[in-house]
């Protein structure tokens, strides 16, 4: 990553009427990176790369690119495009005809722009239907259109507003791949919007978690997903058990969460002190579970099996704990260990290694 | 039994659309000047009917007229069409009803009030006022039909055009415009054919020494049917039957 940004937001807000759709948002783009924006739907994802592409007006701040400033510079003038979630390819016009609309606006050389449009086709696999139109395609190959159709330009930045959202899973988890292909041939930067988090988390080279027109955390996805820094960020990025308790002792980077009554070392990340509230947070994989206390020697909780639920790779448990709360445990399979077989009503264990928690 | 039934339905009802016609055509060939019996067949009356001078003029200017305020309303309603649907101004929905209003609303108040209205800017009637007149009333159903195919549309490809590069223009013309084609057709169609056989707005604004045909039909029809009209409907029968055909495969070319 280099140091100065491509693109930069600084402030950025959108109003419409009495909504404010983007508030006061900061944010660094980066040369060659795929940046993801990652938020529920209405969280204002759209908007900002609307706001990028210069299709919305700014209410207040500014986005700069390459050091200037874009305030007013018309969506035709900037060296952006985007690939729109409704694809929006032109119906009148054949496939050749679509990628070589932006083209043609800029130059006149028959042959260089079929060179180029072909190039196109075939970074998105789609020679040989250059003659179709919009209405004769699948629904990835009107994707891979929309694609081509923005990539042809040669844009510094590619702007993508969930454009696998409509695919189906077979062709999502495909078409995925192929993205990533592209951003590897390409070496531009790609921000891509997604209201999936396993999507996000499987592509991005950095995700800016979403919500209400802010961003909550940014960072690599090992980062969000392990480390995340709030409440929103840590339920919105996969699922998550929360523990509450208080901190009965802190050493020296360390404490010690009073839980229902057992006593956990926890890493004190958040630097809490003695007393304090705290959340202790675990993601369904980083929970063990035993059928004995004693097993590990150390604090545990105790609860029931309530559903086994046998994934193929894994295991998930629902577990109530005797003190009340329902868990997700996540077990990853393995056929020679047959004591992780558990079942319905069986009395368990659970616990975690330490440092594999988050503390909020 | 069912499908006999539904097409005896069908054929009636086409029946009772073209026979009249049909019946019109043919005594327009029919070597008899009163009977409505047949008499032999005949073209004198299309001779007759090129020979009439004041009944040809007045079939020019009607077609001029008629050409002339179907290009300006199409191309009228076209951009205000599109205004409507692009650009969000104060008073859009109160404007989009009014379009609506001044289709539906009776052809004599309409003649009536643009009478007066050219009275007042002191506007002698004639070719002008005729032509304004028709401009008006056909604008709405230009305006009624480019909006109904253009708000169909995906929102996103004008922005995807501005996008990609293309000036407001440029996305109108290589876009919007091939995109409404079909629509701006039938809108022209349909503005060409009213205005065409527009009798009653017209009698109010065109003036005496202005004839056009509906108007001259109308006042040699009071003095008893000639066949020699036999044969002009039958020309305009034709005339139609080609728009429409040729108007179909354009639009059919386009998709
Ligand atoms: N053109 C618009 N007019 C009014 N409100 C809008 C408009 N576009 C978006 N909004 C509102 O702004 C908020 C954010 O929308 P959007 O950016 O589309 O969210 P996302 O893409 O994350 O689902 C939503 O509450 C939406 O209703
Ligand atoms: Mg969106």
């Amino acid at each position: 990553m280099e140091s100065l940004p491509i693109v930069r937001l600084q402030g950025v807000t959108k109003r419409f009427d009495d909504v404010c759709a983007v508030d006061s948002l900061d944010l660094d783009i980066y040369q060659g990176e795929f940046l993801t924006l990652l938020g529920p739907s209405g969280c204002g994802k759209t908007t900002v790369l609307r706001l990028i592409a210069g299709l919305e007006t700014l209410s207040a701040g500014e986005i700069s690119m390459n050091g200037s400033r874009l305030n007013g510079t018309p969506p035709n003038k900037r060296n952006v495009n985007t690939v729109f979630q409704s694809y929006a390819l032109f119906p009148h016009m054949t496939v050749f005809e679509n990628i070589a609309f932006g083209l043609r606006l800029k130059q006149s050389d028959k042959q260089a722009i079929r060179h180029q449009v072909s190039e196109a086709l075939d970074l998105v696999k789609l020679s040989g239907l250059e003659n179709r139109r919009p209405h004769q395609l699948s629904g990835g190959q009107q994707q891979r259109v929309a694609m081509a159709r923005a990539i042809v330009n040669k844009p510094q930045v590619l702007l993508l507003d969930e454009p696998l959202s409509a695919l189906d899973y077979r062709l999502r988890q495909e078409m995925e791949i192929e993205l990533k292909r592209v951003h590897r041939q390409l070496g531009i930067t790609f921000v891509f919007v997604t209201h999936d988090q396993e999507e996000a988390i499987s592509m991005s080279d950095r995700i800016a978690v979403m919500n209400e027109g802010r961003v909550e955390q940014i960072g690599t996805p090992i980062k969000i997903y392990e480390e995340p820094e709030n409440m929103f960020v840590a339920r919105f990025v996969g699922e998550i058990n929360v523990f509450d308790g208080h901190v009965v002792n802190v050493n020296n980077g360390s404490a010690v969460v009073d839980i229902h009554g057992q006593l956990f070392p926890v890493q004190n990340r958040k630097k809490a002190g003695t007393g304090d509230k705290v959340r202790v947070l675990l993601r369904p994989e980083d929970i063990q579970v035993t059928r004995d206390a004693d097993k590990n020697g150390g604090p545990a909780l105790s609860g029931k099996v309530d559903e086994v639920i046998y994934k193929g790779k894994t295991v998930d448990l629902v577990i109530s704990l005797d003190a009340g709360e329902t868990i997700n445990v996540t077990q990853f399979f393995n056929e020679d260990q047959e004591d992780l077989v558990y079942g319905e009503g069986e009395r368990v264990h659970v616990d975690w290694l330490y440092g594999w928690e988050v503390i909020l | 039994m069912k499908k006999t039934l539904r097409y005896l339905y069908l054929a009636c009802v086409y029946l009772f659309l073209y026979i009249p016609i049909l019946i019109l055509v043919i005594y327009s060939f029919n070597d008899s000047k009163y009977s409505t019996n047949w008499q032999g067949f005949t073209l004198s009356w299309y001779t007759q009917l090129i020979a009439d001078g004041p009944l040809m003029e007045a079939f020019v200017n009607s077609l001029v007229i008629a050409f002339a305020s179907s290009v300006s309303a199409t191309i009228l309603g076209t951009l205000g069409a599109f205004a409507f649907y692009r650009y969000r101004f104060p008073g859009r929905k109160v404007m989009y009803t009014f379009i609506y209003i001044v289709m539906m609303s009776p052809d004599i108040v309409m003649g009536i009030s643009l009478l007066m209205f050219f009275i007042i800017l002191g506007m002698e009637t004639g070719a002008l006022t005729l032509l304004l007149a028709h401009i008006t009333f056909c604008l709405p159903f230009v305006v009624v039909t480019v909006f109904s195919r253009i708000s169909g549309f995906d929102r996103n490809i004008i922005d995807v055009a501005k996008d990609l590069g293309a000036t407001e223009l440029q996305m109108f013309r290589h876009i919007m415009l091939p995109m409404l084609m079909p629509a701006i057709i039938a809108g022209w169609l349909l503005s060409f054919t009213l205005s065409l056989d527009d009798v009653v707005v017209s009698f109010f604004t065109t003036g005496p020494y202005f004839e056009i045909l509906p108007l001259k039909i109308y006042s040699m029809v009071r003095l008893g049917i000639k066949p020699e009209i036999n044969a002009l409907s039958a020309v305009m029968f034709l005339l139609s039957l080609i728009t429409v055909t040729v108007a179909h495969l354009v639009t059919k070319e386009n998709r």
